[in-house]
């Protein structure tokens, strides 16, 4: 049974965000092993996945739609540039919209309805009181620019690649709550430009590889991988532009809180190619768990320890732990004693 | 390709020209991918055991996904794929195609679009220009044929795009003059070239010379693989001996011999198929490998490179 949308919850200020059992039982834990290290970990996103899983559908709706919609009405109404479609774009993002529209009116019925005809389509949002009717490709019939229309209306950020020249290049986008990047400086970027600063990995030629793969991604074959950091509190909007707001809070770690206050942040990325521009659809859907939910899984918490004591300090280093590493260490040396 | 594979059927047959034939396909099942204008299909033809598996440009209206268009021409000198698509594909045969993929995408940025056609390398335009006129994007069409063979949907362009057409029929009328064409146009265009390695060529050089950046070039050079002469893989790793006969390409032969080798355009282009030499040397016919790759004789991209020598050795 999919658990409905809660009632709105913060990422911000009172952080009032929960995760319900359910919501803990389907978290994407994304250690396969105990030890992490950089790979090219792409494996095709075959749908529908695993009822009930985050994998199931494209697009995941999950108990937390509604506070996440408006954490990012929040964040766009703070600062637009979080939204950036370049004009050459405008199909690419009427391809996403095709793409969420159609999938999320045949997933969650119960939520989306979607009426086609011809190029006149109806589109009906019942969480939000959405009711659009608009021509298919025509901008101008839309109440907002077209990204921001459909991504404000999907969980996870958006970005939207093009493909020129045997390379992929980061046009197009809305990002509200990225794990310290930010859209519009990485916007217009190569696909070996936006991964720069990542450590070790360029070395390994694995963008080399990942490219290779990404550019040849037929349409209707999406991929999918996994990523991962810490996140001090639950807060989606970790952007280097809002960095004041919230780079202090790791000096605010203590034995006490830490269980409460560190979750770990992933993100389920998808590559789908859009059909009419050759645009590839790159969503960023983030879950957060905080370390005393995620303890409740031993085997999770085993893990975790022993995925913290092995990191390379490269790694503690880029993913921002520094502060409290050693201090989640011992902490979760507590469920993990023969190690 | 077996598990992305599109059943298809042939529901149309059309000669456009006098060596030319187009092949309309329709979904066995449900709708196509709507696709991208510069979009390719790679279709599978069984001759007898045979496989061949060769590239084709769509050319059909890219928003309309209700069939899919292809033309072939017919090449003699060729190891079989057209010859095969031109006397054995029959009305309502059953055939299989590959989801649509795009190594020649137009570049939506430019100011200004220049397409030279050459011959069949009509066909990737074919499916520019609807998207094209939909934007009102500024654009120009030069197609070169000789009407005694190509010259394909000469008069169809004509109507639709007037005075944005140029046409330079080798069997009637004088060659085309490149540099002139692309001297007319302003600073921003993008040129677009498909058709003969004498065509693309000669722009490149003519490109060159004027200066023209290389960014704002874009050609789809893939054509099938060429026949040579036959020869024997062993591969390294596995240790089976693979025999490529003179009709059939390096990565049908590893096929045939269930090596699975990743691959997109089977011309050369996409880089897909890249594969480590052990050891032999290689005659490189491919555009993706550098000069400097190509000396070091490491790689070799078996979809249409071939061995020097009557030996090689992969690294797989």
């Amino acid at each position: 049974m999919r658990v409905a949308p809660k009632p709105i919850q913060t990422f911000r200020d009172d952080f009032t965000y929960t995760n319900s059992d359910d919501a803990i039982k389907r978290f994407p834990f994304p250690f396969p092993e105990d030890e992490y290290m950089y790979s090219v970990n792409i494996e095709p996103h075959a749908l529908p996945g695993p009822e009930g899983t985050v994998y199931e559908h494209l697009f995941d709706i999950d108990e937390h739609y509604l506070s996440e919609m408006a954490e990012r009405k929040i964040v766009l109404e703070e600062n637009p540039q979080r939204c950036l479609a370049m004009p050459h774009m405008d199909l690419a993002c009427w391809d996403f919209i095709d793409r969420a529209m159609t999938t999320m009116s045949q997933d969650y019925p119960e939520y989306f309805s979607l009426q086609k005809d011809g190029d006149l389509w109806t589109w009906e949002n019942r969480l939000l009181g959405i009711h659009d009717t608009f021509t298919f490709g025509d901008s101008d019939t839309l109440p907002q620019p077209a990204l921001e229309y459909m991504g404000c209306q999907v969980q996870g950020d958006i970005a939207i690649l093009d493909q020129r020249e045997n390379d992929l290049f980061l046009d197009a986008g809305i990002v509200t709550c990225p794990a310290d990047w930010s859209l519009a400086f990485d916007a217009g970027m190569s696909f070996s430009e936006w991964h720069g600063p990542v450590p070790l990995a360029h070395e390994a030629g694995i963008f080399e590889r990942a490219l290779k793969y990404l550019t040849a991604i037929p349409v209707g074959r999406p991929v999918r991988r996994l990523n991962w950091t810490l996140t001090i509190n639950a807060r989606m909007d970790t952007s280097p532009e809002t960095y004041p707001n919230w780079g202090t809070d790791r000096d605010s770690i203590t034995p006490e809180n830490i269980g409460a206050k560190v979750y770990l942040r992933v993100e389920l990325q998808v590559l789908d190619r859009m059909p009419r521009s050759n645009g590839l659809l790159f969503s960023i859907r983030t879950y957060l768990i905080s370390m005393n939910d995620l303890v409740t899984n031993p085997e999770w918490a085993k893990r975790m320890h022993r995925i913290m004591k092995t990191l390379p300090p490269e790694l503690v280093e880029y993913k921002g732990l520094s502060r409290y590493h050693p201090m989640l260490i011992k902490w979760l040396k507590q469920f993990d004693l023969e190690n | 390709m077996s598990d992305a594979a599109i059943k298809v059927k042939v529901s149309d047959i059309r000669e456009v020209a006098p060596t030319i034939r187009e092949f309309t396909f329709t979904p066995l099942k449900g709708e196509f991918f709507p696709f991208s204008p510069g979009s390719h299909i790679v279709v599978e033809m069984l001759d007898g055991t045979k496989k061949i598996r060769n590239a084709y440009s769509l050319l059909s209206d890219p928003r309309d996904p209700s069939s899919y268009r292809i033309a072939v021409r017919l090449q003699p000198e060729s190891r079989g794929g057209s010859i095969f698509m031109h006397q054995q594909v029959k009305l309502g045969d059953e055939l299989s195609v590959t989801p649509p993929s795009n190594l020649f995408s137009p570049d939506w940025r430019a100011k200004k679009h220049l397409f030279l056609a050459g011959g069949v390398g009509i066909t990737p335009f074919m499916s520019y220009i609807p998207e094209m006129l939909r934007r009102n994007a500024d654009f120009e069409l030069h197609y070169l044929y000789r009407s005694t063979q190509t010259g394909a949907y000469a008069d169809e362009l004509q109507s639709m795009l007037g005075e944005k057409l140029f046409t330079y029929d080798s069997a009637t009328s004088p060659r085309a003059d490149v540099g002139t064409i692309i001297s007319g146009c302003p600073q921003g265009t993008h040129i677009y070239i498909c058709g003969p390695e004498s065509l693309i060529e000669s722009v490149l050089a003519q490109a060159e010379q004027t200066g023209w950046p290389k960014s704002h070039i874009h050609y789809e050079a893939f054509a099938a693989p060429k026949p040579g002469k036959p020869f024997v893989v062993e591969l390294k790793k596995s240790g089976k001996t693979v025999y490529v006969s003179g009709d059939d390409s390096m990565l049908e032969a590893l096929e045939a011999n269930d090596v699975e080798i990743p691959n997109m355009c089977r011309g050369g282009v996409c880089g897909q198929c890249i594969t480590p030499v052990a050891e032999g040397e290689i005659e490189h016919r491919d555009e993706f490998l550098s000069k400097q790759e190509k000396d070091s004789n490491c790689c070799v991209m078996p979809c249409v490179s071939r061995a020097k020598s009557g030996r090689i050795t992969l690294d797989i």
